[in-house]
């Protein structure tokens, strides 16, 4: 079988609007094999949500387009398929958490309904089965009394459980893919690592590839077994985990690690990026990184950087890398 | 208030030629002879008592007056305030649903029209064609329900054009919440995603509203009750504001106060059934 | 201890009664339950704890938005408690605060030169004067002076939160409290804040109270640490005693819970794994008797149930609120 469960080739999509357009993804290329956490990581407006919501068909179009590209789940070109065939896809095959699980659950439907509702519709079980599914779900979600948190409406619950519940839902009909966008940023601490934790379970226990979203390197660090890193609606890096922390090539990338503050660094300034985060409506020509990279030439200025293997799965897109390896 | 303006009821009663002893004899009797202060003190005493004293025109007891006009004008409101929400509620919907589209422009035309036309004209317009052209509907009078259509269909467009602004924007904006987001993502069909997630928290604000609105219709029928000469409370406390019928003004006042605040206690009520988050625990 | 610090606090409480008529006391929550500390002149205090530790009621209080009900406030010298309604509106101009999100600090119908202006203008200042400083400041921490007359949505979050603190430092302030200054916004940007808030420190010779949930960052930042749970504080010291020597069981979890880019051992036996309804860590804050962390904490005896453990200097200027320290690894004595 080909592992390969999830296969983004060449994303192109834009936001077109009278007043201005937005190009949000501009060749975006991106694997997920079953079993296998990628994580994706970016700052805001670089992409991510767009290419999950890319992954689940759920671009509005228009202003959305996508311009070229093919998104390939289990060998078929999602891209192409009907809005009726995407459903038998999305919350079946693909599941979903979100980052704010207080907003993204209905609030005046009961955690259960909400649970019940998608395993009556998708594995078409009588509401008795579809209970007891939504229960055994919540069990593997980490959550005890499971059948009171089934009987509470979303604000009753703590922003951990909530989660919880969030991914028992996601994860309720068996998808082979899991979509975690953000699922620890709103929550405490010391929350965080129990919901990774959690996460890194199922992944093992239902065999089930994972699309990790996030803007934090260190929870990346904890969970990720592949990442990449994407910058201006492009993929700049990726590589395995280790390879990604102890071979980073991308200045990008680097700078990102520099610039994160610890304990070491106390009464060091600082290695801060310059600039701003470039919004999809003014995407700098060539590499995109150009204006906020220390290396930056008149190539990088001009063109832009092909994505090049080097080894073990480990890609970057920069002119610059052999130039200081 | 009443009180204050110049006139002296107890003039009204005893007539134009009465003589000075008569009239003196009958503010006694009112009370009007006393400071407006006392007169105020005694009103509340027998306002606790449920006694809002007598009509000064017929002489019948007040409660007994508004209770035997009240059942025509509620039912002639809680007509209205269906039809209201029969028409608002499934346009609002669909026009919030498939924005402009066909039935988002009719939807937004009926709304406008609802809301410029005055209820009193559209109630003359329909009499005069179906009642007076076409005899559909009974010109007036009153007992039965094809009475009372023709007013509740005139008194129930106005409201429902505010209501239906008031579905559409609602509605809207749910869909635009994060929880459609992840309905969709759950791969649920559209009309799942409308009717099952987005309009039961799209109706919220809609059912505060409604209720309102059938409190202001219990005491702003008044208009319409003219035009269909329809014995409603109305008309009672109009007839009562021409004659200075001072209690029984007073008494309609408190009335319809009482019966405003009622309504909207139990829409509150209703609400926090509805809507979880403020459940009274 | 010494005294004279430039900021010192002592026993403050601040108490939010219920709403009851007649018994009020039934209702009430013990927001910020007798905490003390110092911070030195010149010096960054760095405040760790989770959302509904207190850390904002904390604040509220200790800058007199919400006066506290109870313990002292002394800012150089001055007892704010003793200071009249005019006093304290002239003396607030010295503690400035900067918020989590940039975007509801700034006014969206005001230039950002008015909002920088309008403490200026009540401080009396000459518009030649305003203009002068203003376009001063905005220079300093990086926004284009010539970009004054925009409005906040033409900026992006890290220009915005720029502003914020320029509108601070435009009243002269000698302490800023920063309550997550960096937490809403992009990684690359984070460190230019925080290099910009190293830097205006020096120049402008300011003392700041730090808030954050992430350790890291207060680490990096801060000389003094203390972290706080539900109300209280449970361990405080140099950043030096509390990252090389953390001896409270609460502090131990934040430690092991945050994820760092340098590996380290993870000590998820002092994580629960499973919660349950109403673990909400908010409920019944105040009204528990003893440690307030006994709930979860894995070391909980029966006294820590009964009595609270007062806050214990162990060494230098490091102190733990636990009975049960002796039984914790690492622990020196």
């Amino acid at each position: 079988m080909d592992p390969v469960l999830l296969d983004i080739q060449n994303l192109d999509v834009s936001f077109v609007k009278p007043e201005k357009s937005a190009h949000a993804l501009r060749g975006m290329d991106l694997t997920i094999e079953s079993g296998e956490i990628h994580a994706l990581v970016g700052e805001s407006g670089s992409g991510k949500t767009v290419t999950s919501m890319g992954i689940m068909g759920l671009i509005p179009m228009p202003p959305g387009r996508i311009n070229a590209g093919r998104i390939v789940f289990k060998g078929t070109d999602l891209t192409g398929l009907s809005q009726a065939k995407m459903r038998k896809i999305r919350g079946r095959q693909i599941g979903m958490v979100f980052q704010e699980p207080a907003r993204y659950f209905n609030p005046s439907l009961k955690i259960g309904e909400q649970i019940v509702e998608m395993l009556m519709l998708h594995l078409g079980l009588d509401k008795k089965k579809a209970i007891d599914q939504a229960l055994s779900f919540l069990d593997v979600a980490g959550m005890v009394r499971s059948r009171r948190v089934l009987n509470s409406y979303p604000h009753e619950l703590s922003g951990g459980m909530k989660q919880r519940a969030m991914i028992a839902m996601a994860i309720c009909c068996h998808p082979a893919l899991l979509i975690a966008d953000e699922p620890t940023t709103a929550l405490d601490v010391t929350l965080q690592r129990q919901i990774l934790q959690l996460i890194r379970d199922l992944k093992k226990q239902f065999d089930m590839g994972i699309l990790f979203i996030s803007h934090n390197l260190g929870i990346v660090r904890e969970i990720a077994d592949r990442i990449s890193v994407i910058y201006a609606g492009r993929i700049v890096e990726s590589a395995p985990l280790n390879a990604f922390f102890d071979h980073t090539r991308h200045p990008y990338t680097r700078a990102l690690l520099r610039s994160i503050p610890s304990a070491k660094k106390r009464g060091q300034r600082l290695q801060a990026i310059s600039g701003q985060v470039p919004d999809a409506e003014n995407i700098p020509p060539g590499c995109s990184f150009h204006p906020r990279c220390r290396q930056a030439e008149t190539v990088c200025r001009r063109e832009m950087p092909p994505t090049i293997s080097y080894g073990n799965g480990h890609q970057a897109a920069c002119h610059m890398i052999d130039a200081h390896e | 208030m009443i009180r204050v303006i110049p006139g002296d009821p107890a003039l009204t009663v005893a007539g134009v030629d009465a003589s000075e002893s008569d009239i003196a004899a009958i503010r006694a009797k009112l009370g009007t002879d006393k400071p407006l202060a006392a007169q105020y003190g005694q009103w509340l005493l027998d306002v606790f008592r449920f006694d809002f004293g007598h009509s000064l025109t017929s002489g019948r007891p007040v409660t007994q007056l508004i209770l035997e006009r009240f059942p025509l004008t509620l039912s002639l409101a809680v007509l209205g305030i269906i039809l209201s929400v029969l028409i608002a509620i499934p346009l609002g919907v669909i026009s919030a649903v498939q924005r402009w589209s066909f039935w988002d422009y009719l939807g937004m035309l009926f709304s406008q029209a609802g809301m410029a036309i005055p209820s009193f004209w559209l109630g003359i317009l329909l009499l005069l064609l179906l009642s007076i052209k076409y005899r559909v509907f009974p010109l007036f009078g009153s007992g039965s329900f094809s009475h009372l259509v023709l007013p509740s269909v005139s008194l129930g467009i106005a409201r429902a054009a505010v209501l239906l602004r008031l579905t559409r924007a609602s509605m809207i904006e749910e869909l635009s919440r994060e929880y459609i987001i992840t309905a969709r993502a759950k791969g649920l069909t559209e009309r799942m995603v409308n009717y099952k997630h987005a309009l039961k928290n799209a109706l919220l604000p809609v059912i505060t509203i409604a209720g309102i609105q059938l409190g202001y219709m219990l005491g702003g029928a008044i208009i319409i009750e003219q035009v269909f000469s329809l014995p409603g409370l109305g008309r009672l406390f109009l007839f009562a504001v021409y004659q200075r019928d001072f209690p029984l003004i007073q008494g309609g006042v408190v009335f319809v106060a009482f019966v405003f605040s009622f309504i909207n206690f139990s829409v509150d009520l209703l609400y926090s059934l509805l809507n979880p988050r403020i459940r009274i625990t | 201890m010494p005294m004279n610090r430039y900021i010192d606090i002592k026993n403050l409480e601040k108490i939010f009664y219920g709403r009851g008529l007649i018994n009020r006391q039934k209702n009430a929550v013990t927001a910020v339950d007798r905490v003390s500390f110092g911070i030195e002149k010149n010096h960054v205090f760095g405040l760790v704890g989770e959302s509904g530790c207190g850390k904002t009621s904390l604040v509220r209080a200790l800058l007199y938005l919400d006066p506290p009900t109870g313990g002292e406030v002394w800012v150089d010298g001055t007892r704010l408690g003793d200071l009249s309604k005019k006093e304290m509106r002239s003396f607030r101009k010295r503690m400035q605060i900067v918020f989590q999100d940039p975007n509801s600090a700034l006014n969206p119908k005001m230039t950002i030169e008015d909002s920088l202006q309008e403490g200026l203008v009540n401080r009396g200042m000459a518009a030649g004067d305003r203009k002068k400083r203003i376009i001063r400041i905005l220079e300093r921490v990086g926004i284009s002076p010539s970009h004054r007359k925009r409005y906040p949505h033409e900026f992006s979050g890290g220009q915005k939160q720029r502003i914020v603190i320029a509108r601070a430092l435009a009243m002269a302030p000698d302490f800023l409290v920063l309550d997550e200054p960096v937490s809403n916004l992009d990684v690359s940007i984070q460190a230019q804040i925080i290099n910009l808030l190293q830097d205006i420190r020096a120049e402008f010779d300011l003392t700041y109270l730090f808030i954050s949930h992430d350790l890291n960052l207060v680490a990096y930042l801060s000389d003094q640490i203390a972290v706080m749970y539900r109300g209280r504080i449970v361990e405080i010291g140099s950043t030096d005693e509390i990252m090389e020597n953390p001896l409270h069981p609460y502090t131990l979890k934040l430690f092991s819970s945050i994820p760092g880019i340098e590996p380290h051992e993870a000590a998820d036996t002092l994580a629960p794994s499973l919660e349950s309804p109403g673990d909400t860590g908010k409920k019944k804050r105040g009204s528990l008797k003893g440690c307030h962390y006994t709930e979860t904490c894995p070391r909980k005896g029966s006294v820590c149930q009964s009595q609270v453990p007062p806050l214990t200097l162990i060494e230098g200027s490091h102190a733990v609120a636990c009975f049960k320290i002796g039984s914790l690894p690492g622990a020196n004595r």
